[in-house]
């Protein structure tokens, strides 16, 4: 069926964990020394944005509130990235110790799984996995002995929209709502799931937060870049020999990937999904870094038979579908860049027009409201330009002359 | 509609709203009950769960039309989902399409005539190491040929 468990490598996410640990050593830290030791980390939201993690943390454990949420996000929705399965079919230990240690640190009871439709097969193990967690007293009233420390965890099952990934959707989507993007401010940490502070983390950056208060953020930081700490999972997929999850520092050169997965003539790599950037061969000395080449950790390679043109196709089809609707430029943008595809495909194009399907791109992404508009066009405006030769100019075997 | 029917899904809600709640964040798993149960949540069920809700039947709708694995018209027994994202597609989703349309006599988009089928396509299901992928029901199938996809859905009671 699904994964096949297979030892895997990596000097942080993937070291050594023991269950409950980060659980134990946290409620023998006060609150304090644990956001500490998350600043000194240096650990920032591997769900794509980037933000700072001790920052959103120390946000809503100051704020004053009846309720407090923590909320992960687990919608993994972008296209080329399945990390985050992996992490919780075969450590849902870092997953969730890290959710009881949130839930610690910012006054909060309540934890909740955001669990994108397309997993519910996984449901039914994440929850006998909770319910071991109860009965070890890992989660429930007076963790481990702590008197009035109360959290439990339940998960709520997503009904097949990327857009709740993003993280006021997945609320309104919790809320019972249909999952449309809030205008930001005011952000989650003040007014979030109910109305009340929120802190929503990707599922691997929670896994990261179990490690670092068991390690501490010096030991973190030890890895990867001096902007960007740790290790990152990227999500290998497409033309290679050795597709799945890798771990690797921050900072790997994208040649250096491509020749640990086994990838051969490769023409072009996609960074960061259908909202990320595609590289072509001079830029494959590029870093995967949040100061250069940025990913959430999706990575598609192509080799040189395949038509660009086909792919920029597939993700644009894929941002029509799946823009919520709600603000103009990205429900009517995102259809304008595909009728330009389009008509590339049918040869009735004309460059100046492209020339501004361009600049409708870049409108798009300083006009949208949400970060879905406001990146769609990246693979648009990328793959256009880094693949003229190909696709308008019918170099080395491109057919849309 | 029978009114002994209808008051079945009217006690099958009240059995969700046990289980979820009944404030407005129940919502949507009490709709995911319904469309697992019946395949769809018809203008009945809407209805229904507004008045359990209390809130607007429209309310109700909103949501439903919004998500694509809630909806409102009657689908197979058995959906079939097969990724349509990029990777899939480089790894051969269109062979494994016209093999499973060929087989069951019906076009993606549409319901087998003896109801057993629903054929969709679903964007990426987060198995691109392992394409093409696709989920039927609540089960996901990887590495698929044409072959096994016809021969998994062959198994399907
Ligand atoms: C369209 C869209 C989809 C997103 N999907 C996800 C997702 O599937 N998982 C995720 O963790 N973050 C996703 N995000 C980012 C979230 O909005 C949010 O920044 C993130 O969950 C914060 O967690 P982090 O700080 O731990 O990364 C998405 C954002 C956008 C704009
Ligand atoms: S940018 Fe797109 S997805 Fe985001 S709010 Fe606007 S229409 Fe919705
Ligand atoms: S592209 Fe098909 S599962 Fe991701």
């Amino acid at each position: 069926m699904t994964t096949n468990k297979q030892k895997r490598e990596g000097a942080v996410i993937f070291s050594e964990y023991e269950r409950g640990s980060a659980i134990k050593k946290a409620l023998s830290m006060g609150r304090d020394d644990i956001l500490f030791e998350l600043r000194e980390s240096k650990l920032k939201g591997r769900g794509g944005a980037g933000f700072p993690t001790s920052t959103k943390w120390m946000l809503v454990a100051a704020a004053k509130a009846e309720e407090k949420y923590l909320i992960c996000n687990a919608d993994e929705g972008e296209p080329g990235t399945f990390k985050d399965r992996v992490l919780l079919l075969e450590y849902p230990e870092l997953v969730f110790d890290a959710m009881v240690v949130g839930g610690y640190t910012l006054g909060a009871k309540h934890g909740v799984v955001y669990l994108r439709g397309e997993y519910e097969y996984m449901k039914k193990s994440l929850e006998d996995y909770l319910e071991a967690m109860r009965k070890d007293n890992l989660l429930g009233n007076n963790i481990l002995g702590k008197e009035g420390f109360n959290f439990d965890i339940s998960i709520f099952l997503g009904s097949g929209a990327y857009v709740c990934g993003e993280e006021t959707a997945l609320i309104e989507s919790m809320e019972g709502q249909r999952g449309e993007a809030r205008n930001k401010p005011p952000y989650p940490v003040n007014t979030g799931f109910m109305g009340m502070p929120t802190a929503v983390n990707n599922v691997e950056t929670l896994a990261a937060v179990s490690h670092i208060v068991v390690k501490s953020g010096a030991w973190f930081k030890q890895h990867g870049t001096d902007k960007s700490t740790g290790s990152k999972l990227l999500s290998i997929s497409g033309d290679c020999k050795k597709p799945g999850v890798y771990e690797l520092p921050w900072g790997t050169k994208i040649s250096e990937l491509l020749e640990l997965v086994g990838a051969e003539n490769t023409k072009a790599v996609q960074v960061g999904g259908a909202s990320g950037i595609c590289l072509s061969r001079s830029e494959f000395d590029r870093t995967l870094a949040y100061e250069d080449a940025a990913t959430g950790g999706s990575i598609m390679i192509f080799n040189e038979n395949r038509d660009m043109l086909k792919v920029l196709k597939n993700f644009m089809e894929f941002f029509v579908e799946e823009s919520c609707g709600q603000c103009t430029p990205c429900r009517i943008g995102n259809v304008k860049l595909l009728e330009g595809i389009e008509m590339i495909e049918r040869g009735e194009y004309t460059f100046s027009y492209i020339k501004k399907l361009k600049d409708l791109g870049n409108t798009m992404k300083v006009a949208s409201k949400c970060g879905l508009g406001q990146s769609s066009p990246n693979s648009f405006i990328s793959i256009l330009d880094n693949f003229s030769d190909e696709i308008f100019n019918n170099v080395n075997g491109g057919s849309h002359a | 509609m029978l009114v002994l029917e209808k008051n079945a899904i009217t006690e099958e809600i009240e059995e969700s709203i046990k289980l979820h709640g009944n404030n407005r964040s129940a919502l949507i798993p009490i709709l995911q009950d319904i469309q697992r149960k019946h395949s769809h949540i018809s203008d009945f069920a809407q209805q229904e769960v507004a008045r359990l809700l209390d809130i607007h039947p429209v309310e109700v709708y909103s949501v439903v039309s919004f998500y694509a694995f809630l909806n409102t018209k009657p689908k197979g027994r058995n959906i079939v989902r097969l990724c349509q994202t990029i990777t899939c597609d480089l790894q051969g989703k269109a062979a494994i399409a016209k093999a499973i349309e060929r087989e069951l006599n019906c076009k993606f988009g549409e319901t087998t005539q003896d109801k057993k089928f629903s054929l969709e396509f679903a964007n990426c299901l987060g198995m691109c190491d392992q394409g093409p992928a696709m989920i039927v029901n609540d089960k996901v199938y990887s590495h698929l040929t044409p072959e096994k996809a016809v021969q998994i859905l062959s198994n399907i009671k």
